[in-house]
């Protein structure tokens, strides 16, 4: 087993290494890492932008590249937060709590240095993770039929609505919304078209990229304009001679980074529990162990490496169920399986033994694209900070042309610019009821694959329901949804909240009240 | 109990309006998805599946609204009105007129003078932004824009064009 995971490794060392592949994943990393930095634009809206520019690519590239965006993004993220105090990605709010103390007290070098470190870190034992799980995932996930495919996609779509942001009710009318658009166009089977009023564009279903482009980008701009408060620039003047930590930092660092290491590979193994949430509870943990709690707060290193080394944990983890499953975690897990789709390569448990260049290839690439983002954020740490600077004034208007052009070339039509200005307003009135639209992407793209697999189930059964609770594996599946859903609603009848951040979000709110409750800040739905 | 809620305070929950939007669209795609045919269990038709979500989404709507109507734990932190505390509304126009600007000059005129009035509406939102500044932006992603998406990427839509026929 080992052995088989380690050739394959070395195999994806090749891909990895092909001149082009190495050249779409440093692209991947060093956007990725841009848009970290820029307060107000989230991976998730990059992806989609440059999901259209991957058509004419091979593959391989276009993954490589697509998932360096998604990591690259959290290294400068973490930036943003440490320096401005801007949880502007929802994985890094916590680090604010301690990383801008930190700055304030000449130390932001420093935090940064380590933050790096620890990234590296946790992502290296994410990939670790990913390159022994997921084989052996795939070795039972092989013997599923549809009725356990599509249980299991029942309880990734459950638990990716309710154990996300925000009320766990609303998250589900999220995913029924989403399985309900990935049904419109032309039905598979039978034919016939579907809500698409005799709008002929609409036959081939709503265009995955419009979708994404409308709920994570038009959406949010409509939310973030007229409301960025001016950035501080004050205490952004770093360069890599601060970001060397003394050696009683690294001591202290030490051990708080490999607790949140492992907190984040937890949390990645439970599906819809994505970076956001592993950074908090891996904050809250720390805080609770710690000899000194009531210094949290002030500029601890502990508060700012153990929430990072989580993030990015938890962030490659989360490529195991995706990657080796078909079942996407979170939102930005869904577009790069829709990514994938667009390429024609069908997602599911027979990914790795059909395209291991894919698998492999982007395993190895995640070791490279994190040495490559270490390379980059150490010595160019100037230019980034730099790039704090951007006014959003700018930078809308930009990406909304990047995203007419982006949808535009999907297609070649115009059709599909109109669409994503109409999902854009209705994002943005979603969005002010406080609905979060991320599980609305994890729906429609799991909803063809669901319908088609329930669809078979019921054939096969001879059109008997109970065949989801005869078939063992498919019974457990079932099973962990009505606990999930039992427990939810538990906690509700209880007054207790059952989703974990909101109980994170009370630690944040007791820690300091006025650091992250004063500004307004593009908050980017990813997790 | 609550049961006196007025009616200024039931305008103010916007978890009452969130529940009632899903109720409608539920009810929408369900009575859609019933002129589809729905076959049975085992051989299921195209309507099937989507009437289901469209009644589902109706339940969920319905218990979103009462949430909100039994004072339930509160989510939002006290903010319960539907628009932000400043409504943008210029600069919301702006930036959905601007995939609108970029359909219109685009198809009419081509890339170049799509991107720059789609760029230079977008910009016009902003409270900040000064007629000289938004040109010079809009120049500017104009020029990046077209040499990057026409000559690299090849996307196949002419830079400068004149369709007479409006």
């Amino acid at each position: 087993m080992i052995e088989q995971a380690l050739s394959g490794l070395w195999y994806g060392f090749g891909v990895a290494f092909e001149p082009h592949n190495i050249l779409w994943c440093f692209v991947g990393v060093l956007v990725g890492n841009m848009v970290g930095v820029l307060p107000g634009m989230g991976p998730l809206a990059t992806i989609s932008i440059l999901l259209p520019l991957t058509f004419g690519m091979k593959p391989v590239g276009a993954i490589l590249m697509l998932g360096g965006v998604m990591y690259g993004a959290q290294y400068g993220g973490a930036i943003c937060s440490i320096l401005l105090n801007l949880p502007c990605h929802p994985p890094h709010a916590v680090t604010c709590l301690d990383g801008f103390p930190m700055t304030k007290q000449g130390r932001g070098g420093v935090a940064l240095g380590l933050t790096v470190f620890a990234s590296f870190v946790g992502a290296s034992w994410g990939i670790t993770e990913m390159i022994f799980l997921s084989p052996l995932l795939v070795k039972a996930a092989l013997q599923f039929g549809p009725a356990e495919v599509c249980s299991l996609m029942l309880l990734g779509l459950l638990a990716g609505s309710t154990l996300a942001r925000g009320s766990p009710i609303k998250g589900v009318a999220m995913t029924v919304l989403g399985l309900f658009l990935g049904s419109v166009g032309t039905d598979l089977e039978t034919g016939s078209e579907r809500y698409t009023f005799g709008m002929t564009e609409l036959d081939d279903g709503i265009e995955l990229i419009a979708l994404a482009l409308g709920l994570f980008g038009i959406a949010e701009f409509m939310n973030s304009v007229n409301q960025v408060a001016p950035i501080n620039t004050k205490y952004t003047n770093v360069g890599i001679k601060d970001m060397r930590p003394t050696k009683a930092d690294m001591k202290r660092a030490f051990f708080p980074m490999w607790r949140g290491t492992i907190v984040g590979s937890l949390c990645s193994l439970i599906p819809g529990t994505g970076p956001t949430i592993a950074s908090f509870v891996a904050y809250a943990t720390e805080k609770k162990i710690s000899r000194h709690p009531e210094k949290f707060g002030t500029g601890l290193i502990e508060g700012v490496v153990c929430p990072e080394a989580s993030t990015h944990s938890s962030v490659q983890g989360d490529f195991i169920p995706t990657m080796s499953l078909g079942i996407p975690g979170d939102a930005v897990m869904a577009l790069l399986l829709g990514a994938l789709m667009i390429q024609g390569i069908v997602p599911g448990p027979q990914l790795i033994s059909q395209h291991p260049d894919i698998f492999w290839g982007l395993v190895a690439s995640f070791w490279i694209g994190n040495i490559m983002l270490v390379l980059l954020n150490v010595p160019l740490i100037g230019i980034w900070v730099k790039m704090l600077a951007i006014p959003y004034r700018f930078l809308y208007p930009s990406a909304m042309f990047f995203v007419c052009i982006g949808v535009y070339a999907a297609n070649n039509d115009f059709f599909q610019v109109g669409e994503v200005a109409v999902i854009g307003l209705f994002g943005y009135v979603l969005l002010r009821l406080g609905f979060h639209p991320a599980p609305i992407l994890l729906g429609f793209v799991l909803g063809p694959r669901f319908e088609e697999n329930f669809r078979r189930a019921m054939l096969i059964s001879r059109g008997d329901i109970l065949v989801f609770v005869e078939r063992p594996i498919s019974a457990v599946f079932v099973a962990l949804c009505a606990l999930l859903i039992g427990s939810q609603i538990y906690f509700r009848l209880r007054g207790a909240k059952a989703d974990l951040e909101p109980a994170a979000e009370n630690v944040v709110g007791g820690e300091a009240p006025t650091a992250l409750a004063t500004q307004r800040v593009p908050a980017t739905p990813a997790e | 109990m609550r049961f006196s809620t007025s009616l200024r305070e039931l305008i103010g929950k916007r978890d009452f309006y969130a529940g009632g939007l899903m109720l409608l669209l539920g009810l929408g795609i369900a009575l859609k998805g019933s002129t589809y045919r729905a076959g049975t269990l085992m051989h299921m038709g195209p309507g099937f599946l989507p009437t289901a979500l469209g009644i589902l989404l109706v339940l969920l709507g319905i218990a979103i609204a009462a949430a909100s109507l039994t004072g339930g734990p509160d989510e939002h932190g006290g903010d319960q009105s539907i628009l932000p505390e400043h409504p943008q509304w210029w600069a919301w126009f702006c930036i959905l007129m601007s995939p609108v600007a970029f359909i219109f000059f685009g198809r009419y005129f081509g890339m170049a003078p799509g991107t720059f009035a789609c760029v230079f509406i977008a910009a016009l939102g902003d409270k900040t932004s000064s007629w000289k500044g938004t040109i010079i932006l809009a120049s500017v992603v104009t020029v990046f824009g077209v040499t990057l998406f026409s000559y690299f990427l090849q996307v196949p839509m002419p830079i400068l064009t004149w369709r007479g026929e409006l």
